[in-house]
């Protein structure tokens, strides 16, 4: 069995629906999401304008589902979609698009672009028209279970490590507790922090929490690579583990598209509604401080900027909830151009930071968070999406920029109170 | 100084017509002033012209009457009396024209023909009313149909008059569904010169200024595409209308009784189809330059215009749809959702095979064969 | 067939066929979208969301932050020539009547010289995004035959109807023949052109704010 244009042709035809319909039928050839988007806007190629990377389901949409359309085919006027063009189009859907939305926030006739090349992405990944590490990254999600190749073993030395730094037990596999927490495989690798923070922070609020062994992994490579029979996958392995510990609630962790993933994607995977809630730490930690389960003491005096993951923010909704924690927090917080739901992205969403071919234009689109970051003249910035965080670390780094990047769970957990802090 | 006294004063001719109806040379020349200003003519011209209408012979003029109402020669006669206009007609030899001439039957027919004969060549054929072309029993005269008429007596004509909307365009007969149909003076005959006077009648003063034309230069005036005479044809009611600048303000009556139509405001709203109407009914007006139908209150109709008995509701506004009708909209429609629901059946069988031929992705599914 | 003629026939058969396509394209074209349906959303919504299928339908009139400085020519023409051809259409005393024979629907007009200044500001809108859209890199790789004949579409009526108004050049009966013509092309491009979004724009919007709002977010 592999991948064939048949099927993906078949899975086009699948995805299109009336707000797809409606979308192609409004679009008036404006240009303005070029303007919106990062990789038009850092490059000024063309090619890079959002409506145009969605050609190949124009396409299928006209021909299957007008009545001009299909008399074109019928006629032989139009030609079908091929091969070569979706293999033309590929980095143009992967390379050149996180999924960020901003073009969907400034379209003037509305329309939801980002919404389309997910669904575009189904037929390139089931015509194989996938990059290959997006390929490599979602066998391992499915594999393996984790997109970066992580066991549980590995988790479970972090685990150690957490507990022996902070003396606090790391609950696993413990049913019944209010919620289970996630990590995304960068987490876990690169910033054990998030755990030792969380830690903390939950021990002082006073809440039950755990972690799954069989479901650890926050990351869905299937919505990136945009294969639902594989995203699905993924993401039953957390409600299989949420519905056994019977929690209250899953905790998405600093991760962007792990977030759209199971809060808004999970449960249409699912094919059900959830029984029982889905929320992003910052949601969490905004809800704990709002009851005063989480205290503060003292400010960070450094000037500080907050970048706004394009999916929990602009995707996700949740824009006040780092305001209101950071507030809390920073002595000299500065808001970057653009900041909240218009926020420009890292450049590395959607599947881009995954797919080695996208790096050079990734680090040159990055140009545009240095002008931003520039803008505020901090040396600190805050994020709450590990991807974002990295993505950021190594564009800071290619440009020879010395500005840290904190995660704010663990820049709240700096400032925490503690009873009996060790 | 009678024109009589004149030594120049031919006999036969217009000259001496005018000199033993006693007209004064003055009052000729004012005439002739008025008509040179009509004809669109340099001033120049006008003794020139009180010349050469002096010195012609008397026209031998026959009129034929197909399917018409009459009201073209009511125009002609009634309308002016007693002035030149009118008298003009005693300077022509009107030798058939069966309302006006005092024999019937056989001896005006009889007439007709010695005058055809005669003039051989020379005479002007006069014509008001469509022919009918359906069954020539629709409308004939002495047992000749209008059709036979018509093409017996163009045979001699030096030109040919058409005088009315009927003769010229076909007017009301060739309305639809156009019963008999009727067609226009030019629609059968090719061969002779024709000069279009339509209207509703016409004008009396434009019928007489077209032959005082052809008797001034012996050739017929210059003719706009459909065939009038440009002097009188070249511009529209609306160009001229007193009524004009309330259309550009944007003044206009709603109903015929309101106190914008007391205002005399623009009836444009009220279907007046001055715009689109060649005419020079608001400047010359009727009966003796009292009024015309829009200082009366009411729209142009656009009766000098061809087809206008069919160029939509006489009372709508000329930007308005003639015949489009919710019921029209509501049948679109419902072509519409019969069409749509189709679509959607197919778009709906279209996916729905999309979805049955769905199979699972796995991740070795990912990768092309040819990879 | 003279001027008269084709007037008559620009605003009689012409004008009934071109209203019916008109119609029944529109009403087909409806079916064509919502036909293929939409999965009902399992996740759930943000309740008290700021964002919402009816707040964006709005919203979206105005440009986003930034965007005004990144693309001025695009936002002042657009909203010119838009503003400009809803006044020509919904304002002229003439389209008014139009309207009211076919609806019994009506409204004060507006001075005859403001719609004519909005239609000439209208008519040079088309022409600077016209200049746009063969300049800028982005708008050239987008347009096709269509998009130029849809621009043709929309700036005959506007122009046929100055000029028959100020009676230019033609002879006014040809021009409101012409002009009438103009609009019945226009109409029937409507339906199956990208003048469609005249309707699918409110569709279009809606679906935007309502996947925005449900989660949280005002788009």
């Amino acid at each position: 069995m592999s991948a064939t244009l048949a099927k993906g042709l078949n899975s086009f035809k699948e995805v299109i629906d009336a707000p797809i319909a409606s979308f192609f039928s409004s679009c008036v050839h404006c240009g303005l999401c070029a303007e919106a988007c990062l990789f038009y806007t850092e490059t000024g190629d063309a090619q890079f304008t959002p409506i145009h990377k969605l050609e190949p389901l124009r396409r299928v949409w006209r021909e299957e589902y007008t009545l001009l359309g299909k008399l074109g085919k019928l006629l032989g006027l139009s030609k079908p979609l091929t091969d070569a063009e979706l293999t033309e189009w590929e980095p143009l859907v992967y390379d050149s698009c996180t999924l960020c939305g901003r073009c969907a926030m400034v379209c003037p006739v509305g329309n939801d672009l980002t919404y389309m090349i997910r669904k575009l992405r189904e037929g390139m990944s089931s015509s194989g028209h996938a990059p290959e590490d997006l390929i490599g990254a979602t066998t391992r999600s499915i594999t393996i279970g984790s997109p970066m190749g992580i066991k549980w073993p590995a988790v479970l030395a972090q685990i150690k490590h957490v507990q022996a730094e902070t003396g606090i037990e790391v609950p696993v596999e413990r049913a019944g507790a209010d919620y289970l927490v996630l990590m995304s495989s960068m987490e876990i690798i690169n910033f054990p922090e998030y755990l030792s923070a969380l830690s903390r922070i939950f021990k002082q609020a006073g809440v039950t929490w755990t972690l799954a062994s069989d479901a650890f992994e926050a990351t869905n490579s299937g919505i990136q690579i945009g294969a639902s029979d594989l995203a699905r996958e993924i993401v039953s392995r957390i409600v299989v583990a949420a519905e056994r510990l019977k929690v209250k609630c899953v905790i998405s962790p600093e991760c962007g598209h792990a977030f759209t993933a199971l809060r808004w994607e999970g449960p249409n995977l699912m094919g059900k509604p959830f029984g029982f809630e889905v929320k992003h730490i910052l949601e969490v930690l905004d809800e704990l401080h709002k009851a005063g389960k989480l205290k503060t003491k003292g400010k960070d005096k450094r000037p500080l900027t907050y970048h706004d993951p394009c999916q929990i923010a602009r995707r996700g909704g949740v824009v006040e909830q780092p305001r209101r924690l950071l507030s809390e927090v920073a002595a000299d917080f500065r808001e970057m151009p653009d900041a909240g739901v218009m926020n420009w992205c890292c450049g590395g969403g959607g599947g881009v930071s995954a797919n080695s071919r996208a790096e050079p234009l990734r680090l040159q689109v990055f140009k545009h968070k240095i002008t931003q970051i520039e803008a505020t003249g901090v040396q600190t910035l805050i994020t709450a999406c590990a991807n974002c965080r990295i993505v950021m670390e190594e564009g800071l780094e290619h440009y020879h920029m010395n500005i840290e990047v904190i995660g704010l769970t663990e820049l709240l957990a700096e400032y925490l109170v503690e009873d009996n802090a060790p | 100084m009678k024109l009589a006294e004149k030594p120049d004063i031919l006999p036969g001719t217009v000259g001496e017509g005018l000199a033993q109806r006693g007209i004064c040379r003055r009052e000729f020349l004012q005439f002739c002033t008025a008509l040179t200003a009509l004809l669109a003519l340099p001033p120049t011209m006008t003794v020139a012209m009180a010349e050469a209408i002096s010195k012609a012979r008397r026209q031998s003029v026959i009129w034929l009457s197909f399917q018409e109402c009459t009201g073209c020669t009511e125009s002609i006669t009634r309308s002016h009396t007693p002035t030149l206009e009118n008298l003009i007609f005693d300077l022509i030899s009107l030798d058939y024209h069966h309302t006006l001439q005092a024999a019937s039957g056989e001896a005006a027919e009889h007439a007709r023909e010695l005058a055809m004969k005669d003039n051989f060549g020379k005479y002007l054929l006069i014509v008001d009313g469509a022919i009918p072309m359906g069954n020539p029993g629709f409308s004939t005269i002495a047992g000749i149909s209008n059709y036979d008429m018509l093409m017996e007596a163009a045979k001699g004509a030096a030109a040919i008059v058409a005088v009315g909307t009927c003769a010229t365009f076909g007017g009301i007969p060739k309305a639809d569904p156009n019963p008999t149909g009727a067609v226009a003076v030019s629609d059968i005959i090719k061969d002779k010169p024709i000069i279009n006077v339509p209207g509703c009648p016409p004008i009396p003063v434009v019928m007489t200024g077209v032959l005082a034309h052809f008797l001034t230069f012996g050739s017929i005036p210059e003719l706009d595409s459909l065939g009038r005479p440009k002097s009188f044809y070249g511009e529209t009611i609306h160009d001229h209308c007193y009524r004009r600048p309330f259309y550009d303000q944007g003044k206009f009556a709603q109903t015929f009784d309101d106190d914008a139509a007391r205002q005399g405001w623009c009836l444009f709203k009220l279907g007046c189809k001055g715009p689109v109407t060649y005419n020079v009914c608001a400047t010359t007006k009727w009966n003796d330059g009292t009024s015309f139908p829009i200082q009366s209150g009411h729209g142009c109709i656009g009766c000098s215009e061809p087809n206008f008995w069919d160029a939509g509701p006489l009372y709508e506004a000329l930007s308005m749809p003639i015949s489009a009708t919710a019921s029209m909209l509501g049948t679109a429609a419902a072509v519409g959702t019969a069409a749509g629901a189709a679509i959607t059946w197919h778009n709906r069988s279209t996916k729905a095979a999309a979805k049955a031929a769905h199979e699972k992705v796995t991740v070795q599914e990912l990768i092309r064969e040819d990879k | 067939m003279n001027h008269l003629h084709l007037l008559t026939f620009a605003r009689g058969s012409a004008l009934n066929w071109a209203l019916m396509l008109c119609v029944a394209g529109i009403v087909l074209r409806l079916f064509e979208i919502f036909g293929l349906g939409r999965k009902t959303d399992l996740a759930k919504p943000r309740i008290n969301s700021p964002g919402s299928g009816w707040h964006t339908i709005f919203s979206r009139s105005l440009p986003p932050q930034g965007m005004l400085k990144r693309e001025p020519v695009t936002y002042i023409g657009g909203y010119v020539f838009h503003l400009g051809l809803l006044t020509a259409i919904l304002f002229f005393a003439p389209h008014i009547e139009l309207i009211r024979s076919m609806t019994r629907l009506g409204w004060p007009s507006l001075p005859s010289p403001l719609v004519d200044a909005s239609v000439v500001a209208s008519i040079i809108a088309l022409g600077v995004l016209l200049a746009h859209r063969l300049n800028n890199p982005v708008k050239r790789l987008l347009s096709g035959l269509c998009d130029y004949l849809a621009w043709t579409a929309t700036l005959l009526p506007l122009l046929t109807g100055y000029m028959a108004y100020h009676h230019l050049f033609i002879e006014y009966t040809l021009m409101l023949a012409l002009h009438i013509f103009s609009v019945d092309l226009l109409l029937v491009l409507l339906p199956f052109t990208k003048l469609f979004h005249t309707f699918s724009v409110f569709i279009s919007r809606w679906y935007n704010g309502d996947i925005f709002g449900r989660k949280g977010v005002a788009s």
